[in-house]
């Protein structure tokens, strides 16, 4: 019996367009797994006020990713860096982290978002399931409040409460020793600089319990003048301040102040002091304002740091700033963990990040770990030291205790309830 | 709200010249910028949304110029001269295609040139932002006058501020060019019959204009940081100034800015959280009460 064609389609060419159809679905995935470079995906702010912190995080980890296709790539895949503009808006960064990974295919992302972006981008890594590593937001609660907690998302950042709990306690002694009772503070009005100001009051208290807030200032973020906030805490005549107002804001702060000679007349506290950023744009640097290390090439005093701030330098000409180290770390921890996992995949990485210590030139001993229960970086070089006008700047560092820090942020934790 | 600190301040000799002098330097730098600002609508009839940028050009052009020459006088020239030159090229180029064109339309031209100014600063300065630094000049001890603190450098600034008034309110208001400009603004169609370039005075009035911003961004520049759109914040408070003052108005320009410097001085010691708030809140008091502005004339 002979059978007859059917008109239409036959059941080869049903089943050869079905296996196409599966194919072409299937591609990106296919092509993916077997791609020879990884794909990592980079939302970071590249126009605007702070372009150029977005800019350094780029340089810094371009530069460490350099080496690692120098010496074979990750798990012999090349690293190729997808690196997009978010503008510093929270919707954009969110777009673009879901565009980088579902159009472009990026495997991994690092994000140089500044804490709102951050936020943003981190429920696209909860929705999509990708690896993240947050390279500049210093809000605590990205990783110490449990609710935001996603096994696929890590912060290789310095954290406010660390900083905090540095300044006040060095701020604390040196009220404790010059007796400066009557204290002022002048902080950006958002979430930062609320935040970081009530943590480090918290902390000034704690170790000076005589301290007395009598004057605040909350000038609006990227204030052009800050006349009536200088005059009015001259009006107040405080013994210290504390600011945590940062780039061209704090720069501008500087400028207005001086001609008031108001640093002659108040110990300045200013946590965001000693970046290079700031450090070498003011023109006339007042000697000796307090301030907590950003990033600065002689603290942690090693040849490695001096070495990668060097080398930095002679790659982009200019200094690196403090996203900059935080987001090369980022690069150090993922080829570290690639190379001990010997994969590239998301969770297998994932799993390798936690509680993982490296050898980095940031850290306080020469490593660094990304703590296993929170995702979060510890043991990075973290102290206050006073400026001069001229390199290096901040001559001397006085570090902060790991351990202080690590019973104060428990206790800290606890009262938040995130514990 | 810290009513006892304003209280006290009030009572104090020493916090009176303080937060009177601050209101001052606030308020006569927002001045330079404003009374351009007017100047040309009342002239040219067109709502600049640009004029912002001849304040970031004019602290970028005195910023270059003083790192090259090391001059503070020379710098304040640059600022003035520059942006004059760029304000008569941008009027007589693109500005002076929209006249007579829907306002909208004006907006959309003045907001498209604010993106494309800032992004050839951040393409010739680059994106960071920059501090010119305070000459040695001025790097002295603030002056104490009853008691209060008040640097030599504002004392300059105001000054400055003061003179370009004077000389801007009686040029228009005595000087032949100045007749002619009043009378342009008035009756466009009536000069231009008399023979009068009226696009020549367009040209100057715009100029002119760009100028002042350009000076106050100048007189800015040693101490604020410079940094690609730092032009908008003060474009609204300029604008604020303006519709407080009177569109068109000089001497509404100048009250404005000084009631505006005052409302953040003082209102930084009694309602430190809403210092901004209390300046909308006075223009919406004086719109309310009077809508042309507080010396703005009535449409005919």
């Amino acid at each position: 019996m002979t059978r007859t064609r059917t008109p239409g389609i036959s059941r080869r060419s049903t089943l050869a367009l079905m296996g196409a159809g599966a194919m072409s679905v299937a591609a990106p995935w296919v092509a993916r797994a077997q791609a020879k470079t990884i794909k990592v995906g980079m939302p970071t702010i590249l126009s605007g006020r702070v372009a150029q912190l977005g800019t350094s995080s780029r340089n810094a980890v371009m530069l460490e990713v350099e080496k690692v296709n120098a010496a074979g790539g990750l798990a012999g895949r090349q690293i190729e860096m997808v690196i997009r503009d978010s503008k510093g808006q929270p919707q954009e960064a969110a777009r673009v982290a879901r565009e980088l990974v579902n159009t472009d295919g990026c495997e991994w992302l690092i994000d140089g978002e500044a804490s709102s972006g951050s936020f943003a981008v981190h429920e696209v890594a909860r929705d999509l399931g990708v690896l993240c590593v947050h390279t500049c937001s210093e809000a605590s609660s990205l990783t110490a409040d449990p609710k935001q907690h996603i096994p696929n998302a890590f912060r290789c950042v310095r954290q406010g409460i660390h900083d905090s709990i540095v300044g006040g306690s060095y701020a604390a002694a040196i009220s404790k020793a010059k007796g400066l009772k009557k204290w002022a503070t002048c902080s950006p009005d958002y979430a930062y600089g609320r935040d970081t100001t009530g943590e480090f009051t918290l902390y000034l208290k704690r170790f000076a319990p005589d301290v007395e807030i009598i004057s605040e200032s909350w000038p609006k973020l990227f204030q052009p003048d800050y006349t009536e906030v200088v005059t009015k805490i001259l009006q107040a005549k405080p013994q210290a301040l504390y600011s945590c107002l940062w780039g061209g804001d704090l720069t501008s702060y500087i400028d207005q102040a001086n001609i008031y000679a108001m640093f002659g007349q108040m110990e300045v506290f200013a946590v965001n002091m000693a970046d290079y950023t700031a450090l070498t744009v003011v023109k006339n640097l007042p000697k000796g304002i307090h301030s907590g290390n950003r990033y600065i090439k002689t603290f942690p005093t090693t040849p490695e740091n001096a070495a990668w701030g060097d080398a930095y330098k002679a790659k982009y000409n200019e200094y690196p700033t403090n996203w900059s180290w935080q987001n090369a770390t980022a690069v150090m921890f993922l080829a570290e963990a690639a190379k001990k996992a010997n994969s590239t995949d998301g969770k297998k990485i994932a799993e390798t990040l936690k509680g993982l210590t490296i050898k980095c030139p940031f850290g306080a001993d020469g490593t660094v770990t990304m703590r296993g229960d929170d995702h979060t970086l510890v043991g990075y070089a973290i102290g206050w030291g006073t400026t001069i006008p001229q390199e290096p700047y901040v001559p001397e560092v006085k570090a902060g205790d790991w351990k202080t820090i690590f019973e104060l942020e428990a206790e800290w934790k606890k009262s938040k309830g995130y514990t | 709200m810290d009513l006892d600190a304003l209280a006290g301040c009030l009572s104090s000799s020493s916090c009176l010249v303080t937060q009177t002098t601050s209101g001052l330097i606030i308020g006569m730098l927002l001045f330079l910028v404003a009374v351009g600002l007017t100047l040309i609508f009342g002239v040219l009839k067109i709502v600049n949304f640009s004029h912002g940028a001849f304040y970031m050009f004019g602290a970028y052009f005195a910023m270059t110029a003083y790192q090259l020459t090391g001059s503070f006088a020379l710098a304040m020239l640059a600022g003035a001269a520059g942006t004059a030159i760029l304000g008569l090229i941008f009027e007589r180029v693109f500005m002076s295609r929209v006249y007579g064109a829907d306002v909208l339309m004006q907006l959309l031209v003045c907001y498209a040139f604010v993106l494309i100014f800032d992004d050839v600063v951040r393409l010739i300065w680059g994106p960071e932002f920059r501090s010119m630094g305070m000459p040695a000049a001025f790097q002295v001890m603030p002056l104490f006058i009853a008691g209060g603190v008040v640097p030599p450098y504002y004392l300059l600034l105001i000054g400055v501020a003061l003179v370009a008034a004077i000389v801007l309110g009686i040029g228009l208001s005595r000087s032949r060019i100045g007749k002619v400009i009043r009378a342009a603004a008035h009756n466009p169609g009536m000069v231009s019959a008399l023979g009068i370039n009226t696009g020549l005075i367009y040209g100057g009035v715009f100029a002119l204009g760009g100028m002042l911003a350009g000076l106050a961004g100048a007189l800015a520049a040693p101490v604020r940081s410079l940094t690609p759109g730092m032009g908008f914040s003060v474009l609204i408070e300029s604008f604020i100034v303006t519709v407080i003052g009177g569109m068109g108005s000089i001497l509404g320009a100048l009250i404005g800015a000084l009631l505006l410097g005052l409302i953040r001085s003082y209102g930084s010691l009694g309602f430190p959280l809403f210092t901004e708030g209390l300046m909308y809140l006075f223009m919406v008091i004086v719109l309310v009460s009077k809508p042309t502005g507080l010396f703005g004339k009535e449409a005919a």
